[in-house]
């Protein structure tokens, strides 16, 4: 196996092998090891998940109506989502119907996960892969202001300001605490920025530090508390009351005015400020196009936020769901998390343990049994590990399949899939987008085509959470204030058996759960999450995970500085902590970097 | 479980910018004696009634995400499981300016340099606590997945409580005992450490290890 070809990528291990560990942090730690030719040019790649995440096995016999509030714990990003899933996941298999108010609650709260978790990607965990720090110190701030003044409307963009924030960064730097910037390679020639445009992008990092702080507090206000809101089965847990003028208790109006605010106030900073600063960076990029993978070839939604309660059909879903192979790009299949053919689980690659390994388990069936072992070709020890065996097992990720394929998952495969199906909500703004860089279809399927889709779902997505706070507003007036069904709550009115899917789409892509019940306690849970599938490893065809094919072909400019490699696995959004993350512990490295 | 319970709680968190105080508890209470800041956090909302304008908040693993609380407090506590170097279960207070630094100091587990991070970022945004102090606990075990404190960390929550009670008073804050423990008042019930560590099922069905390599 150390040279062969699969969907459409000639792998070969021979060359050099670098190794970056932790390249980020995703329910656990990410590792990239990957081998590049003499011109320094990605010829095989292998990402892995280095930490056991067993949440399944640690569910079985609690409570359903619980599940939720394990599942929050998963992982330190996504944390509504999980609940989310979770509470549908029980929801349909109880066959529990939900009140309209409730699903329009669970929307807001899900789009404003949308808009605050890509805005936060953005500027505080991706734009510094694009971003010289440094080089910002050099521009000239009346430059800058025109630049900035050029391109939006946003007020903060005098040459006074830009010449402040560039002295406060001055100081930053020359008092040696650079804070999060301490741990770039700055001046690196992967950079492309302009010093205006990287001082631009600066200030707005800063100012997106300040402002993201607004957008949850939607959070707080429906999910009664933050960073871990409530979730109840059978709708939302709480009451609202508009005619109530007191702060305690129900949802009262001042609290629904606040909600109002904060809904425009966001948008306002996505068209103003993310957006121009999304397609100025992108100017200046649109000549490195790498990092595509398989976004080109294969790509999965589950779709998410229904318009109407509890019909998730795909044409009730304002997120688009489907599926598209082997790069056919005339064609969107129907997706069923529920049959058995579909989404299935390998793990020949994987630290788990399957009666058969040649073969795949959907996840109504799904084994969590770790089995760690490494292969005969891996380099140094079972407790340090220099090198993986990729042709071995090498990963803690399972390996999910849809029909067969290596899928990738995330807001480009959402607008992929919106625009394929023609969907205008996602075609015009992508035709807008690529017409403003005059560049071609094609360049959609790339590292940038990614960072670009994220930006366009934000937009969308503050769009969406105006929507649907004006129809709450809109149900509420009309005197309806149901937030939840408890008909079913009491486990006595449950069948003895039951099984359920529920979905949803997190920021980073499609998240599935699935759970069986028995005599009213969880008998199997499996959770299938955005990263599962992204960074999923090899399966037993030998496909490459989306991680994996991404990094194929790309051209590194310095071996012991592998910008690109970051730049790309950050573009999928693995875990909020990328940029946090990607400190070594002693806090100076960017992360540990081997060159063989 | 009652829905009534699930009901009432929702509006404990609501007054959500009025706090320049907050208690801040980090870890994963999923993996054993990671769970010592939440479960500290927990401990003190159960037992101690405090003002409006002090926060006591389960950050679990959240990272960034805890930036907008902390760029809302002028004074800050932190519970967290810390790897000092220091025999298992010992406790160590570190102050201020050394907070963050020490925090990045060390080969930690996973949310702590996202904490680090956290604290550049609010003074990056020039809204950063005047004063922090972190309540640290050296860990037993970490590698025991749905598993719980081991009794050296347990142990150590009463006097981690006590310490940020009296560091909360020192503030100026009116912190009342509640005479009797009120039962999750921070966190969902079946994560209460009670229901957390009834609920666990046997170990023959669930692998409690973790990768051989961080054992």
């Amino acid at each position: 196996m150390g040279i062969y070809e699969t969907q459409g990528f000639k792998l070969d291990n021979t060359g050099k092998r670098v190794v970056v560990d932790p390249i980020c942090r995703i329910e656990g730690h990410l590792r990239v090891e990957v081998n590049l030719d003499g011109q320094n040019v990605i010829r095989n790649a292998v990402s892995t998940g280095t930490m056991w995440r067993g949440l399944e096995v640690i569910l079985k016999g609690r409570d359903p109506r619980d599940a939720w509030a394990f599942t929050e714990r998963i992982c330190g990003v996504c944390t509504g989502t999980h609940a989310l899933a979770s509470v549908r996941a029980v929801e349909d298999a109880l066959a529990i119907k939900i009140p309209e108010n409730a699903n329009s609650i669970r929307n807001i709260m899900q789009l404003n996960l949308q808009v605050h978790d890509h805005l936060v990607h953005f500027y505080h965990l991706h734009a510094l892969d694009w971003v010289d720090v440094v080089s910002a110190l050099k521009a000239d701030p009346k430059q800058t202001s025109e630049l900035a003044q050029s391109i939006s409307i946003w007020p903060m963009s005098s040459p006074g300001y830009f010449r402040d924030l560039q002295n406060r960064l001055k100081k930053f730097v020359e008092s040696g605490q650079l804070g999060p910037f301490m741990n770039g390679y700055w001046g690196n020639p992967a950079y492309k920025l302009p010093p205006e445009a990287n001082l631009m992008a600066v200030a707005h990092y800063l100012e997106a530090l300040g402002f993201q702080k607004e957008i949850v507090k939607i959070h707080t206000i429906f999910g009664g508390k933050n960073p871990h809101p409530n979730w109840l089965v059978g709708g939302v847990p709480c009451a609202i009351n508009v005619h109530d003028t007191g702060a305690v208790g129900a949802i009262n109006m001042e609290r629904l005015n606040l909600v109002s605010s904060i809904v425009d106030r966001s948008l306002e900073f996505v068209e103003q400020v993310y957006i121009p600063d999304l397609l100025a960076i992108a100017s200046f990029y649109k000549g490195w196009l790498y990092g595509g993978g398989l976004s080109s070839k294969s790509v999965l939604s589950y779709g998410d936020i229904p318009e109407r309660a509890n019909d998730y059909s795909a044409k009730n879903l304002l997120l688009p769901r489907g599926a598209i192979i082997n790069g056919d790009l005339t064609r969107v299949h129907e997706v069923d998390l529920k049959d058995p053919e579909q989404i299935q689980e390998f793990v020949i690659h994987s630290w788990y343990k399957y009666p058969d390994e040649a073969k795949g388990l959907h996840p109504f069936d799904g084994v969590t049994e770790p089995n760690f072992a490494l292969g005969k070709n891996v380099k140094g020890t079972k407790t340090n590990v220099k090198e993986l065996d990729e042709t071995a097992k090498y990963s803690w990720i399972k390996a999910p399949r849809w029909r067969g394929h290596a899928m990738e998952v995330g807001p480009l495969a959402r607008y992929i899939i919106g625009y394929v199906q023609n969907n205008p909500e996602f075609k015009e703004p992508v035709d807008r987008v690529l017409k403003k860089l005059d560049v071609p279809l094609t360049a959609l399927f790339s590292t940038l085509g990614r960072t670009a889709a994220r930006g366009l779902e934000c937009q969308w997505a503050a769009h969406k959470q105006k929507h649907f706070f004006d129809k709450l507003m809109g149900s509420l007036k009309a005197g309806d204030s149901a937030t939840a069904n408890v008909e079913k709550w009491e486990p006595a009115n449950w069948p003895k058996e039951a099984k359920g899917a529920g979905f949803a789409e997190a920021p980073r892509g499609a998240l599935g759960h699935w759970i069986r019940i028995k005599d009213a306690r969880i008998d199997n849970y499996q959770c299938v999450v955005p990263t599962t599938w992204n960074g999923s490893p090899r399966d037993p065809k030998g496909q490459i995970g989306a991680f994996e094919a991404s990094l194929m072909n790309t051209p590194v400019a310095k071996a012991d500085e592998p910008l690109e490699i970051l730049r790309t696995i950050h573009s999928f959004d693995p875990c909020l902590a990328c940029s946090t993350h990607v400190m070594s512990p002693d806090g100076r490295k960017l992360a540990e970097v081997v060159v063989r | 479980m009652g829905l009534e319970f699930t009901f009432a709680r929702t509006t404990a968190g609501m007054e959500d910018s009025s706090f320049d105080i907050l208690v801040l508890g980090i870890g994963n209470l999923l993996w054993a004696d990671e769970g010592f800041g939440v479960r500290c956090a927990e401990a003190l909302a159960a037992e101690y009634e405090l003002p409006q304008r002090a926060r006591v908040l389960d950050g679990g693993t959240q990272g960034l995400y805890l930036l907008p609380y902390v760029q809302a407090a002028k004074r800050l506590i932190v519970f967290d499981a810390i790897d000092y170097g220091l025999p298992p279960g010992t406790m160590r207070l570190v102050e201020k300016d050394e907070v963050p630094r020490f925090m990045g100091a060390r080969k930690m587990s996973l949310h702590q340099t996202g904490f680090q991070e956290v604290i550049t970022a609010a003074e990056l945004s020039d809204c950063c606590p005047r004063e922090m102090l972190l309540i640290g606990v050296q860990p037993v075990e970490l590698e025991d997945y749905g598993g719980s404190l081991r009794p050296q960390v347990r142990a150590r929550i009463p006097e981690a409580v006590g310490v940020a009670v009296e560091r909360l008073r020192d503030w100026g804050c009116d912190v009342r005992s509640r005479g009797a423990t009120v039962a999750a008042v921070l966190n969902a019930g079946a994560l209460g450490m009670g229901a957390y560590e009834s609920g666990r099922p046997p170990a023959e069905t669930a692998c409690r290890i973790g990768d051989a390599r961080f054992l």
